[in-house]
């Protein structure tokens, strides 16, 4: 069991990282040159500041007509993400890891707060699990992608919290903590999950295409949020 | 586009009096070709860009679009009528099949890309990812249109605007003619109107809805006014007049060109600053904004800038060059439909508020508006489909019947030839109660004619009417 941790957190994370952000690069890169090619559209109409402003209220909670629709799954949308991405990202744990690997470290969360916004991401998880199955306009277009990558999303943080809590076998659970942490990472380039940051391209484009173009005498174009 | 089809005696006692489309009789059917798959792979293939490729894969099923969608909201939350479920059963399948579907499963793909979408764009507005699912729609659209798989009202305009090229296979030389006589007309009470024909340098070249010249001449009277009236340098091109595209909605870029190269060939060689369209809103788009990739232009942007006729509109009462009569402002609720190419397509919802509070003494706005607006149910190619369609656009348009009936307005506002069909269904088929009209009648009903546009006998009279405002 050991072994299969030591090689997990070392050259398993080399490959877990290495795809993910190679992974991710490739497929933006990609995506760009095509877009230069076949989407000639988006230049002929090039406007950051329509595509900024888009990205910006989306990324704000409740910052668009469309999530404010539905404000319940507004705000579980919004903390969900920001949990989501800060927690790991934060967490005193992972930094020491980091620390000790290369010196460098970001900021560490207090570890009670980080416990909660493990929480927090499971519950949302539950959530958006529910509404997947209760919705009937959610359920229809649901696959089983769609519910898999829910819970893979859900298995890192769940083994992290039991592993912290030692809630059963502290080896395994640690294992499988970052097992499915490194899986979840390998799949973000090649699944929906990309929108990491593909989003900000979609949202741009949609912006500019919507608002500036059709902006008239200075007037509002059509706002995407 | 009022090219209902009135061969049902039916259609017509539920009061469809809208005139028949000129008739380019549907072709005798013709035993089915087999599918083209190679041309439906090429078609995917050519679509299949860095933002296709994207919206493809990063789509999060999260169901928010389905809230903005009238179909959707019309059927009682239907989760067939949500924009994602549409796609998922048609663009996704496609790309998942590559394009290997037989002809039923294309005559099923067509009921859902014509019949349960107008392509108003307004799911993109709502979509996290901003994915624009009218762009995709467009391509299924396309795919059907090149194995002949589409409503047959759509493949008769098609027809006609391959032939001759306008929607309504109107010759060039009836429609100088109706503008002729409509100057006549309308000289009577206007003195010295006209309606210039190929004026080269003039300011603006008009073009209009075949259905203009064609049903109602009485509209290309009432602009030749407003434009006689504003002293405006304009005048209507012998080719390229029609500026609406319903090749646009049968999927078809080769045919959707056509008018626009005409168009856009006659204001270029006029030399004319600007095209103007008349209250029309696919038109606009098409002209303003689609045209030049139909024409594969390579600055994505017409040959001369393109103007709707609300915004000229906007200016003339804006500036005074046209006054109004306050005492002829229209009294009793008003509101407005926003056409989703004038508003959320078209970036002109300001404009038309502010047009309408200077016509109106009651504008009373539906509710959502602007860019938010819902189609009426008319748009996309939904009118010029036919009597088979007539019954879902009926089912699908209640949203709007409800959004206007909220306002308790007496009178609709529509600056689209689209929407103002819709909404006349609309209002026989929810018994609304409303009067649809559109800018050109009410400046017509209420701008100050200075005298030297008055006919000459009854000058004093209307010199007494008229005075007193100023």
């Amino acid at each position: 069991m050991y072994a299969l941790y030591e090689f997990l957190t070392g050259p398993g994370a080399w490959i877990a990282f290495a795809v993910f952000i190679g992974g991710l690069v490739v497929r933006a890169a990609f995506l760009y040159g095509l877009s230069r090619e076949r989407d000639k559209l988006i230049y002929q109409h090039f406007n950051p500041s329509w595509g900024l402003r888009s990205i910006f209220h989306w990324l704000i909670p409740l910052g668009s007509v469309s999530l404010r629709q539905q404000p319940l799954f507004g705000l579980v949308f919004f903390v969900f993400h920001v949990c989501l991405l800060a927690t790991p990202l934060f967490l005193l744990a992972h930094n020491t890891l980091w620390d000790q690997a290369f010196e460098v470290s970001l900021p560490s969360l207090p570890e009670a707060l980080a416990d909660y916004g493990t929480l927090v991401v499971m519950a949302c998880v539950v959530f958006l699990f529910a509404r997947r199955l209760v919705r009937p306009e959610v359920r229809a277009i649901s696959g089983p992608w769609d519910y898999i990558l829910l819970l893979l999303v859900l298995a890192p943080f769940l083994t992290g919290y039991l592993a912290y809590h030692q809630w059963g076998d502290y080896a395994l659970m640690m294992v499988l903590h970052v097992l499915t942490g490194e899986l979840m990472l390998v799949v973000i380039p090649f699944s929906k999950l990309g929108h990491l940051i593909l989003f900000f391209f979609t949202r741009g484009f949609i912006g500019q295409e919507m608002g500036a173009r059709r902006e008239i005498d200075g007037r509002l174009g059509a706002r995407t949020w | 586009m009022s090219d209902e089809e009135l061969q049902e005696q039916t259609q017509e006692e539920e009061g469809q009096a809208q005139a028949t489309a000129p008739k380019k009789e549907p072709e005798a059917p013709a035993p089915p070709k087999p599918i083209d798959h190679v041309k439906i792979k090429a078609i995917l293939d050519s679509n299949l860009g860095a933002r296709m490729r994207t919206w493809l894969s990063i789509c999060a099923r999260c169901g928010l679009c389905a809230d903005s969608c009238f179909f959707y909201l019309a059927h009682d939350k239907d989760p067939q009528y949500s924009p994602a479920y549409k796609i998922k059963q048609t663009l996704v399948e496609l790309y998942k099949r590559k394009g290997q579907v037989d002809r039923a499963w294309l005559e099923n793909a067509k009921e859902i890309v014509w019949g349960k979408c107008s392509v108003c764009r307004r799911c993109s507005m709502f979509c996290p990812f901003g994915i624009d699912m009218a762009i995709m729609f467009g391509v299924v659209r396309a795919v059907c249109n090149s194995q002949g798989i589409i409503p047959t009202g759509l493949a008769r305009t098609k027809q006609n605007i391959i032939e001759t090229g306008n929607q309504m296979a109107m010759a060039n030389e009836d429609w100088v003619e109706t503008c002729e006589w409509m100057a006549e007309e309308w000289g009577e009470d206007y003195r010295d109107l006209v309606v210039p024909v190929d004026v080269k340098g003039a300011k603006y070249m008009y073009t209009v809805n075949p259905r203009e010249p064609m049903y109602y001449p009485q509209d290309v009277g009432m602009m030749a006014a407003i434009l006689h009236v504003a002293e405006e340098s304009w005048c209507v091109p012998t080719v390229g007049w029609d500026c609406t595209n319903l090749a646009m909605f049968a999927g078809d870029k080769a045919a959707a060109a056509i008018p626009v190269r005409n168009m856009y060939n006659s204001a270029v060689e006029l030399g004319v600053e600007q095209i103007l369209t008349t209250e029309c809103g696919h038109a606009y788009r098409s002209a303003a904004f689609e045209g030049p990739y139909f024409l594969d232009l390579p600055s994505g942007k017409p040959p001369v800038p393109v103007k709707h006729a609300v915004q000229l509109f906007w200016e003339y009462l804006k500036s005074g060059r046209i006054k109004i009569d306050p005492a002829k402002k229209l009294k009793e609720p008003v509101t407005l439909q926003d056409p989703c190419n004038v508003s959320r397509s078209g970036g002109l919802w300001e404009m038309l508020r502010e047009l309408t509070l200077m016509l109106v003494e009651d504008f009373r706005d539906m509710s959502p508006n602007r860019e938010y607006n819902h189609c009426c149910g008319g748009g996309g190619g939904f009118i010029p489909m036919g009597p088979e369609y007539k019954r879902r656009r009926m089912e699908s348009g209640r949203v709007k019947a409800e959004q206007i009936k909220a306002t308790g307005a007496k009178y609709i506002i529509s600056p689209c030839h689209n929407c103002f069909d819709q909404l006349n269904d609309l209002n026989k088929e929810y018994k609304l109660g409303v009067k649809v009209v559109s800018f050109k009648e009410l400046i017509i009903e209420s701008m100050i004619v200075p005298d030297k546009f008055k006919p000459v006998e009854e000058d004093e009279d209307e010199t007494a009417e008229g005075a007193g405002e100023e």
